[in-house]
C-alpha cells in the first residue's frame, strides 16, 4: 500500500457481554478503495464494520479493545456525531425515516447545521444524482419515501449519507433485501462513488464481493482468516477455510 | 353449520354483549345529566357569577378556576413528566437509580387523592408561604398527574422503532437531534393521549384541591396566581351537600359544563393527535 491507510485497526477485540465476536483484527483500508468482507453468519462481518462508527456502543453489553484510527487519529479522540459524519452506513434493510424523499436527504445537512434552503436544495439534488436516483423521483420529492421500491429505498439512503458530506462508507450487507436489478443499480452506484469515497462492503454474497471489491478479507468466528486482492483470494486463496466458503463448502 | 362455527357465534355473540356493558353505564350518566342539567343551563347560568347563597346566577367564576387550574397544571407537568420520560428512555441505563424512579412511578400513581391533597397544603401552601392559591393547587394537581403522563410518554416513546433512532444516530446526529427529529414528533400522539387523560382527572378532582386553593364562595375573578378560586367540581360538592334548599337541576347544570369541558379538552386533542399522524408518513 503506497499511501497511509485511511483506517487502520490494530489488535481490535469486540465483546457483546462475556461473548467475544472479534479477535485479533489487524486491517488497514486505503483511501478509494473498496474493501468486500465476506464470511458465514456470526463471523463478527457486521461487528467490525459498525465497531468503525461505534455503533456498537449502541448496545450497552458491548465493550472492545484495541485500536481503530481514522487519518492517523484514534476514533475515542473524535465525538461520536463528527466521527460518523466522516464515516457513513447503509444499513442491511432500506430504513427510511417516515418522511418525504426530501426530507430524508436533507436530514443529515440539517442536523449538521445548514439551513440554506438553496445549499441544501443543491446537497439533496448532488446527493440523489450520485446514487443513481434523481432521474426517478425529481419530480416527486415531497412523497413519502416509504412509496418508492425497496432497491429505490435502498439507494435513497445511500443518497442520505452522501448528503452529510462522508469520506467513508461502509455497506452492512446493503443489497440482502433487494432483487438483482435493484442490486446491480446499487453496485453501479458504488463503482462511480470510488472517485471520492473510500467504501467497505460486508456481503453475504460472494459473488457481489468478486464483482465490486478490489480487495477482500474473509472473516471465520471473528477471526480474521484471509485479506487481500479480491482476485486472488477468489482464484489462489492462501488458506484451506478460504477455499472451503467461497467453493460453498460450508456457510 | 358445524360445532365449531356455533361455538364461535356464541362467543362473539357474548364478547359483543359484555363489551357492550361497558358503554351502558357511560351513557346512562351522560343522559341522567343531560336530562336533569340541561334546563339550567342558560347564558347567564355560564357568564354570571352566583348569587342569592348560590341559589341563583351563575358558575363562570367556577368554570374559570378549574380552566386555570387545568392550564396550571399542565404548565408544571407536562414539560416535567416529558422531559423525566425522554430521560427514562432515551438517557438512563438500566441501575438501582433509574429503578428506583420507576418504581417511585408506579407508586405515585397509587397514593389517594386526598394524601395529595394534604401533601400539598403542608408543602405548598403552609411550607412554602404559597397560601391557598391557584399555584399552590396547580402544583398538586401536577404531581398527581404525573404518573400517567410520565407512564404514557413512557410508552409513546418506547414504540417508536428503534430503527429511527439508528439511522439519525448513523448520520451524526448527537443523541438530543436524535430525540428532537425521529423520536419525539412520532410520539406526540401518545403523549398527548396520555395527557388530557391525566388533566381530565385533574379537572374533575376535588379532594387535592379542597385545602390547596378552592373557595367556598368567591364571586370575583383571581387577580394573580396566588389568588383563591372557585373551581367546579368542589363547587359541585358545596351545593349537592353544604348548603340546603339549593335546586337539584343546578348541581346537574354544574356536572354537566364539568363534563362539557372535559369533553372539549378531548376533542382539542383528538384534532392535535390527528394533526401529528399527518406528519409520519408511511
Amino acid at each position: 500500500m503506497v499511501s497511509e491507510p485511511i483506517i487502520k485497526t490494530t489488535g481490535l477485540n469486540a465483546y457483546f457481554g462475556s461473548l467475544q465476536v472479534l479477535k485479533d483484527i489487524h486491517v488497514a483500508v486505503a483511501r478509494n478503495e473498496i474493501l468486500g468482507v465476506i464470511g458465514p453468519a456470526n463471523s463478527g462481518k457486521t461487528t467490525f464494520l459498525r465497531a468503525l462508527n461505534r455503533l456498537n456502543y449502541l448496545v450497552r453489553t458491548y465493550s472492545q479493545t484495541g485500536e481503530i484510527l481514522l487519518d492517523g487519529r484514534d476514533l475515542t479522540e473524535i465525538r461520536d456525531n463528527i466521527l460518523r459524519k466522516r464515516i457513513g452506513i447503509i444499513f442491511a434493510l432500506p430504513q427510511v425515516l417516515p418522511v418525504t424523499i426530501f426530507e430524508n436527504v436533507a436530514y443529515g445537512p440539517k442536523v449538521h447545521g445548514n439551513t440554506n434552503r438553496e445549499q441544501v436544495d443543491w446537497i439533496v439534488e448532488e446527493a440523489l444524482k450520485k446514487a443513481y436516483l434523481w432521474e426517478e423521483v425529481k419530480d416527486r420529492l415531497d412523497q413519502p419515501a416509504v412509496r418508492l421500491s425497496g432497491g429505490q429505498q435502498q439507494r435513497l439512503c445511500i443518497a442520505r449519507t452522501l448528503a452529510v458530506g462522508p469520506e467513508v462508507i461502509l455497506y452492512d450487507e446493503p443489497c440482502s433485501g433487494l432483487d438483482p436489478i435493484s442490486t446491480a443499480k446499487v453496485e453501479d452506484a458504488m463503482q462511480q462513488l470510488k472517485v471520492d469515497y473510500t467504501q467497505i462492503l460486508v456481503t453475504n454474497n460472494t459473488k457481489q464481493a468478486s464483482r465490486v471489491s478490489e480487495r477482500c478479507a474473509f472473516f471465520l468466528m471473528g477471526e480474521l482468516v484471509e485479506i487481500g486482492p479480491t482476485e486472488q483470494l477468489f482464484t489462489k486463496p492462501r488458506d484451506k477455510r478460504t477455499d472451503d466458503y467461497i467453493t460453498g463448502r460450508f456457510g | 353449520m358445524n360445532g365449531a362455527m356455533i361455538r364461535q357465534r356464541v362467543a362473539f355473540f357474548v364478547l359483543g354483549l359484555l363489551t357492550l356493558a361497558i358503554v351502558v353505564p357511560i351513557l346512562l350518566v351522560i343522559i341522567y345529566i343531560v336530562l336533569n342539567g340541561a334546563s339550567a343551563i342558560s347564558w347567564e347560568f355560564l357568564t354570571a357569577a352566583p348569587r342569592q347563597g348560590m341559589k341563583a346566577g351563575g358558575i363562570f367564576p367556577a368554570i374559570i378556576g378549574t380552566i386555570l387550574l387545568v392550564v396550571g397544571t399542565m404548565l408544571f407537568s407536562l414539560p416535567l413528566g416529558v422531559l423525566s420520560a425522554v430521560y427514562l428512555v432515551e438517557y438512563a441505563h438500566d441501575n438501582l437509580f433509574t429503578r428506583m424512579i420507576k418504581l417511585s412511578v408506579v407508586n405515585l400513581s397509587g397514593i389517594p387523592s386526598i394524601v395529595y391533597g394534604l401533601f400539598g397544603f403542608t408543602m405548598f401552601v403552609i411550607l412554602l408561604h404559597f397560601g391557598t392559591s391557584i399555584l399552590a393547587g396547580s402544583l398538586t394537581l401536577a404531581i398527581m398527574s404525573l404518573p400517567v403522563i410520565i407512564t404514557a410518554s413512557k410508552e409513546a416513546l418506547e414504540s417508536v422503532p428503534n430503527t429511527y433512532r439508528e439511522i439519525s444516530l448513523s448520520l451524526g446526529a448527537t443523541r438530543w437531534q436524535t430525540v428532537r427529529y425521529c423520536v419525539l414528533p412520532y410520539a406526540i400522539p401518545g403523549i398527548l393521549t396520555g395527557t388530557v387523560l391525566s388533566l381530565s382527572r385533574a379537572a374533575g378532582e376535588t379532594a387535592p384541591i379542597l385545602f390547596t386553593v378552592a373557595a367556598f364562595y368567591l364571586p370575583r375573578l383571581p387577580h394573580s396566581m396566588f389568588d383563591q378560586v372557585m373551581a367546579l367540581p368542589y363547587h359541585l360538592y358545596v351545593i349537592s351537600t353544604q348548603v340546603p334548599n339549593i335546586p337539584l337541576e343546578l348541581s346537574f347544570a354544574t356536572a354537566l359544563v364539568l363534563v362539557g369541558l372535559v369533553f372539549l379538552m378531548n376533542l382539542v386533542s383528538i384534532f392535535l393527535r390527528a394533526h401529528y399522524r399527518k406528519k409520519r408518513l408511511w
